[in-house]
């Protein structure tokens, strides 16, 4: 087990390093942060100063050099626009998307595995039915389109939930929540439900199919052989089964719920690091920029090493193969 | 038992007081397209933030809701000689924090404002001195004589002195550095409104300053105002049409019947100050993309007449704009200018004439040129430039059209690329005057009197035409401007300013298409009023 930590930790930081390349040489065709910075009466020549300022007249290996070096000791600069530390900012909007990440993969899971294990066990039912053709829905409409509809139907059509923001938020210190204020709730529902919306579908097919598949081996039909109760066969045998790669997709999607919040944190003007990336984007504020990525390849790194381990200890024949290869 | 008693009382009372603050309170709540970033008065010259900031922060003088100006922090001011100007100040202003305002306050802020990282340098001219004279009054002297020396003062926001020397303040807020400034996200401005937080991108608060000099004539009835950005545009109308804030601009063009037809909100709309043109590369030998080689069409000015006469104003201003857009002669909003909005008149739309013109200067076949376009940074930019392509095509100019959002396209554009033969561009003279139009758009960019037009290797030395990017120049303009600026007699300064315009007219040095719209979205619970800067000031704002 140690030894696959070490040996993991070590490609992530391969991985960590590709990306800040990636990601620095991305920031030189965005645009020019020099022409965002200034009014339209700033004189040529302050532009030419505040670009050597900035130190973007360097040679890129150097500014390269600088950006990694930077990166490792947790230092991204001042965002050019806000005139803050990034890391405060970051800090600041981290809270925002991860309790709306997090929710939305709650809520995908604790709807998409019921729904799947019950189109599985009762595929004739019209509810089955009813839940394939929503599931079809939720994983063909774009999340933006989702969005909308939902802001004009409970937002300006019935009135019920607020549209934008998040609402009362109660300050923890470390930590911004809007979970223990009404408007805090409201305001989570519909981006939570936007974002979840995907991976529910996603994971009531894979859920389905899995069943399915199980409930068709022998060992499910030697159990019900055993005379065992259908709930200890199906709960018990099948879905434990199921599980295994259920695991693994949504480890891996709450990396891309993470990442791909930023569509949904536009469309409900959701105060998260998705929004703020974006901004970022529209402005060339590359100190941002530059620290998001780093942020969301830090998350997948992470999670993936999560996964393996999970995996690890969910499934017994894996830490046999581990050992045999090891050895 | 007694703990769910005291519960019970708790909640009693928050509930009570809820119920008595909301029976006074007059919360405004607004929407923005985009973000207020730093609170620093001098960070950034742009119009909303400034606009925001004039709300807790004022200067030496204030712009009226018909931008008319009005003694602010100075109660009056006279020229003692043309080029001292003398400033008596109010007496008895105090600042948020409850320090005095006082004359030292103004030296301090002239000389902040032109210090390095400030953006607003060109408030006051670098040789300006700013002198004391006694506790509430000041002379300012200038070089040479500048009769509209105070005209951008609205957004020069007075600072305290001793309030950023105690927060280490004093030097604006310096990009790329490695500290936060503690003007960024405190304010402490004499104001109607106070500051009380302010989170980037997030939501911004401030509340009503009881101690404001200028109480007594107060016309709005807010306690609290709360500002969030909210940048996708059907987000912005939703929170609108949902009753969530009070007041959303801008309200995209497609947007407006809904508004209107909603009946809790109505649209405001107006003619806004910026002024939509297309410009052309006149100083190159050759375009930089065209199919002509050898020679610039551009410097003939059949060609520069024949492009405008291919252009349909009416077709922009109905089907791009939608109505929203008033077609313009002038680079400058007539308003801005002692002319009537019909003194001058546009070159009448006429394909045919147009394409006899191209014949007449020897592009009968027509030629094809590259046109740059911005496409996030004015009210449809991109679908009028589409539009012009196709009336262009009608004559035979072969258009390939560049449509890139704002951090491309600037650079490209801008000095000292000039990457740019046929361009679009917004222009607002922040002195709301003509002289800063003629001087930036207009000017010669050289470094003397008839030297060479955008020299390379110098381009980032020009002051002078330092937006005219197509390097139009006419020495006659050049010295009109300058007399201009000097020029203290209001009739005669009048006089001056309309034969520059008629010259520039006459040159077709700009293809000036319109002035586009105001649009806000308002909610029916509120009264304000609209000014033509699309800056919103909360002093008009009233509330049922």
């Amino acid at each position: 087990m140690f030894v696959l930590i070490v040996r993991r930790t070590f490609q992530s930081i391969i991985v960590m390093l590709v990306v800040a390349l990636l990601a620095f040489t991305m920031f030189r065709y965005v645009g020019d942060p020099v022409a965002m910075l200034v009014g339209q009466e700033t004189s040529l020549q302050e532009r030419a100063a505040l670009r050597e300022n900035l130190g973007l007249n360097d040679p890129v290996p150097v500014q390269f050099g600088r950006f990694v070096l930077n990166m490792v000791q947790g230092e991204f600069g001042i965002s050019y626009q806000i005139g803050r530390p990034v890391s405060e900012l970051i800090s600041e909007r981290l809270p925002a998307t991860l309790e709306l990440s997090l929710l939305a993969a709650l809520f995908a899971l604790l709807t998409g595995i019921p729904m799947g294990i019950y189109t599985a066990l009762r595929p004739g039912r019209w509810l089955s039915h009813f839940f394939l053709t929503l599931s079809l829905v939720g994983i063909s409409l774009p999340t933006f389109l989702i969005g909308i509809l939902l802001i004009l139907l409970f937002g300006v059509i019935l009135g019920w939930l607020p549209t934008f923001g998040r609402g009362e938020v109660v300050d923890l210190g470390w930590w911004t929540t809007g979970l223990l204020t009404e408007s805090g709730i409201k305001s989570l529902l519909m981006p939570a439900f936007t974002l979840g919306i995907f991976q529910l579908t996603l994971i009531m097919r894979l859920v389905r199919s899995e069943m399915l598949e199980v409930l068709r081996t022998d060992y499910i039909k030697f159990a019900r052989a055993r005379g065992l109760t259908n709930r200890a066969v199906n709960f018990g045998h099948a879905l434990k089964n199921t599980l295994v790669p259920v695991i693994t997709i949504t480890g891996l999607q709450l990396g891309s719920i993470i990442a791909f919040a930023i569509i949904t944190e536009t469309v409900f003007q959701w105060p998260g690091m998705g929004l703020l990336f974006i901004g970022a984007i529209s402005s060339v504020d590359i100190p941002i920029m530059s620290a998001y990525l780093v942020l969301i390849a830090l998350f997948f790194v992470l999670i993936n090493l999560t996964v393996d381990i999970l995996y690890n200890v969910v499934d017994p024949r894996l830490r046999g193969d581990m050992r045999s290869s090891l050895g | 038992m007694r703990w769910k008693i005291s519960m019970f009382a708790i909640l009693l009372m928050v509930t009570i007081s809820f119920a008595a603050a909301s029976a006074q309170a007059k919360e405004l709540k607004f929407a923005f397209q985009g973000t207020l970033n730093s609170f620093d008065p001098y960070n950034l010259n742009e119009t909303f933030h400034l606009g925001t900031q004039g709300n807790v922060y004022e200067g030496l003088i204030r712009r009226g809701a018909d931008m008319s100006i009005q003694p602010a922090l100075a109660v009056r001011w006279e020229v003692m000689e043309p080029t001292r100007w003398r400033f008596h100040l109010r007496r008895g202003v105090k600042y948020h924090n409850g320090n005095p305002f006082t004359a030292d306050d103004v030296v301090f802020s002239a000389t902040r404002v032109r210090a390095e990282g400030s953006d607003l340098k060109t408030r006051i001219a670098a040789d300006t001195k700013v002198v004391k004279v006694d506790d509430y009054t000041v002379d300012f002297i200038t070089s040479k004589p500048n009769p509209i020396l105070h005209f951008e003062w609205a957004t020069w926001a007075i600072m305290d002195k001793e309030w950023t020397e105690a927060n280490n303040a004093v030097s604006p807020q310096n990009v790329g550095g490695k500290q936060e400034n503690y003007a960024t996200r405190h304010a402490n401005g004499t104001g109607p409104f106070k500051l009380v937080s302010h989170e980037s991108g997030v939501k911004t608060v401030f509340e009503v300053n009881p101690n404001w000099w200028d109480n007594p004539n107060k016309t709005h009835n807010l306690t609290r105002v709360i500002f969030t950005p909210i940048g996708s545009d059907a987000t912005r109308v939703a929170a609108l049409l949902s009753g969530q804030v009070d007041m959303v601009y801008p309200v995209p063009v497609q947007d407006q019947r809904r508004v209107n037809s909603t009946p809790s909100t109505r649209v405001l709309v107006g003619p806004e100050l910026r002024t939509i043109f297309l410009g052309m590369d006149q100083h190159s030998d050759e375009l930089l993309h065209s199919s002509v080689k050898g020679k610039n069409p551009f410097k003939d000015k059949r060609v520069r007449e024949a492009f405008f006469r291919a252009i349909d104003i009416k077709a922009i201003q109905e089907k791009v704009m939608r109505g929203l857009s008033e077609p313009s002669s002038l680079m400058i909003a007539p308003s801005l200018t002692p002319l009537s909005a019909t003194h001058f008149k546009r070159l009448e739309y006429d394909p045919g004439k147009a394409r006899s013109l191209l014949s007449a200067a020897g592009y009968g076949k027509g030629f094809s040129i590259g046109m740059d376009c911005p496409n996030d940074r004015y009210v449809n930019d991109e679908s009028i430039c589409t539009a012009v392509v196709s009336m262009l095509a009608r004559v035979g100019i072969r258009v390939n059209l560049l449509a890139q959002p704002k951090a491309k396209y600037f650079p490209k554009i801008l000095a000292p690329n000039l990457d740019a033969s046929f361009y679009l561009l917004g222009w607002t003279p922040g002195s709301l005057d003509s002289w800063n139009v003629l001087h930036n758009l207009h000017g010669c960019p050289n470094l003397k009197n008839g030297g060479p037009i955008w020299p390379a290797g110098a381009r980032n030395k020009i002051t002078r035409g330092k937006f005219n990017l197509g390097g139009y120049c006419n020495p006659e303009v050049d010295r009109l401007t300058d007399k201009i600026l000097g020029e203290t007699d209001k009739k005669k300064r009048d006089a001056l300013i309309e034969k520059a315009w008629g010259i520039t007219i006459r040159d077709i040095s700009h293809i000036p298409l319109h002035q586009q719209a105001v649009s806000w979205g308002v909610s029916n619970k509120i009264s304000l009023k609209q000014r033509p800067d699309n800056v919103f000031d909360w002093r008009h704002v009233y509330m049922k």
